[in-house]
């Protein structure tokens, strides 16, 4: 900003005493006239340096505008990272629904068994104390028949259960793949502004900067992270491991 | 058959552990990145690589890439699994040698399925 011109020099100081003569000698069209000077001359600086500030918001609008970078965060990167992140919640949302799902199948589960078993053990008990009549040890026979092939289903149930609680956590690596991409494009809008900052504040390096931007444009294969729906190109990425292996076997394999 | 389970996710690296425990597979080892990966590999005898793609520091294709240029590891059979699933992802990891290629998120069947299938090649090569 460039520095305003101080209002206290002689200039301004020769037409204060002029007014307070005019004044004083009761001279009101001198003093109206030497008034109005005075105001003219502030409105001048005024007007100096409004010229000034407009001109520097031009010149940073248009260096916002140039900045490609920015332009291309604020319309498609910043839209791609709320689908993203809306993703992950979704993400997130199915693997604890799969979690809770094969928990509130297990625990009934072995609840039963333990219960079973418990009930079996105090008549077994009793059986080895001689207490049980012929009858009561039929039944008890019975019972245990019923229940051996029911602990052997169960456990394989419970097997399943817990291997669906092992698969779900694959979530974690999944969103967290999606929010380190989120976190690289926060990182670039904060460069972003503080370059807009730099921009507004006079100071001028992008010169370089747009110049280190152009070489952007060599694209290699690179680690993208999982597809987001809404956010990748369909024709570019495969749908499910079918059309993995169909691609695959295209190939050759 | 000694396994090593590279990915930079330690969750991910516990699921397949669980998964190929649970094929049969009890003797693996785990690694967080490619960088780490190559020289555990170069030091051991594995008889199965199991990578991760999106990784810092090395990334699976590039691991990928290194073991097939390594005389002592070249052979050795390479799966991939990976969220990358680009067209130009899974050509490029099948032009680097890859011998199988399983995209996240994927199921026990899947992993059983491609494993069962490289061996059979392998074995009929």
């Amino acid at each position: 900003m460039s520095d305003s011109k101080s209002v206290i020099n002689d200039t301004t100081l020769g037409r204060a005493h002029e007014l307070i003569d005019s004044i004083e000698s009761g001279d009101e069209s001198s003093a109206r006239a030497i008034m109005d000077e005075i105001a003219s001359m502030r409105e001048m600086d005024l007007f100096c340096e409004m010229g000034k500030l407009t001109r520097e918001l031009h010149d940073s609008l248009n260096n916002f505008k140039l900045d490609s970078k920015m332009a291309g965060l604020a319309e498609t990167e910043i839209p791609d990272a709320k689908e993203r992140l809306n993703h992950v919640i979704s993400m997130t949302e199915e693997a604890a629904e799969k979690t809770l799902n094969a928990v509130e199948d297990a625990i009934p589960l072995s609840d039963d068994i333990k219960a079973s078993s418990l009930e079996l053990q105090s008549r077994w008990d009793k059986f080895k104390n001689r207490k049980l009549t012929a009858d009561e040890f039929r039944e008890l026979s019975r019972d245990l028949d019923e229940f051996f092939p029911k602990i052997s289903e169960g456990t394989v149930v419970l097997h399943e259960r817990l291997n669906d609680i092992l698969m779900a956590q694959g979530f974690q690596d999944l969103t967290g793949q999606i929010i380190r991409t989120v976190i690289t494009l926060v990182h670039d809008v904060e460069e972003g502004l503080v370059d807009l900052i730099k921009m507004s504040g006079g100071a001028q390096a992008k010169a370089e900067e747009s110049s280190k931007k152009g070489n952007d444009n060599v694209r290699d294969i690179v680690a993208e992270g999982p597809v987001v729906p809404g956010v990748a190109h369909a024709s570019e990425t495969v749908d499910g491991q079918d059309d993995v292996d169909d691609l695959l076997s295209s190939l050759g394999f | 058959m000694k396994i090593l389970i590279v990915d930079d996710f330690s969750t991910m690296r516990r699921i397949i552990k669980n998964l190929l425990r649970e094929l049969g597979f009890n003797n693996t080892q785990e690694a967080d990145d490619g960088k780490t990966a190559l020289p555990i590999l170069q030091a051991n005898e594995f008889d199965f690589l199991v990578t991760d793609w999106n990784m810092p520091g090395m990334t699976g294709i590039e691991l990928l890439k290194a073991v097939r240029a390594d005389a002592k590891l070249s052979s050795l059979p390479v799966l991939m699994v990976t969220a990358e699933q680009k067209r130009d992802q899974i050509v490029e990891a099948a032009q680097a040698g890859v011998n199988g290629y399983i995209v996240k998120p994927f199921t026990a069947a899947t992993l059983k399925e491609k494993i069962d299938k490289i061996f059979e090649r392998l074995e009929s090569a």
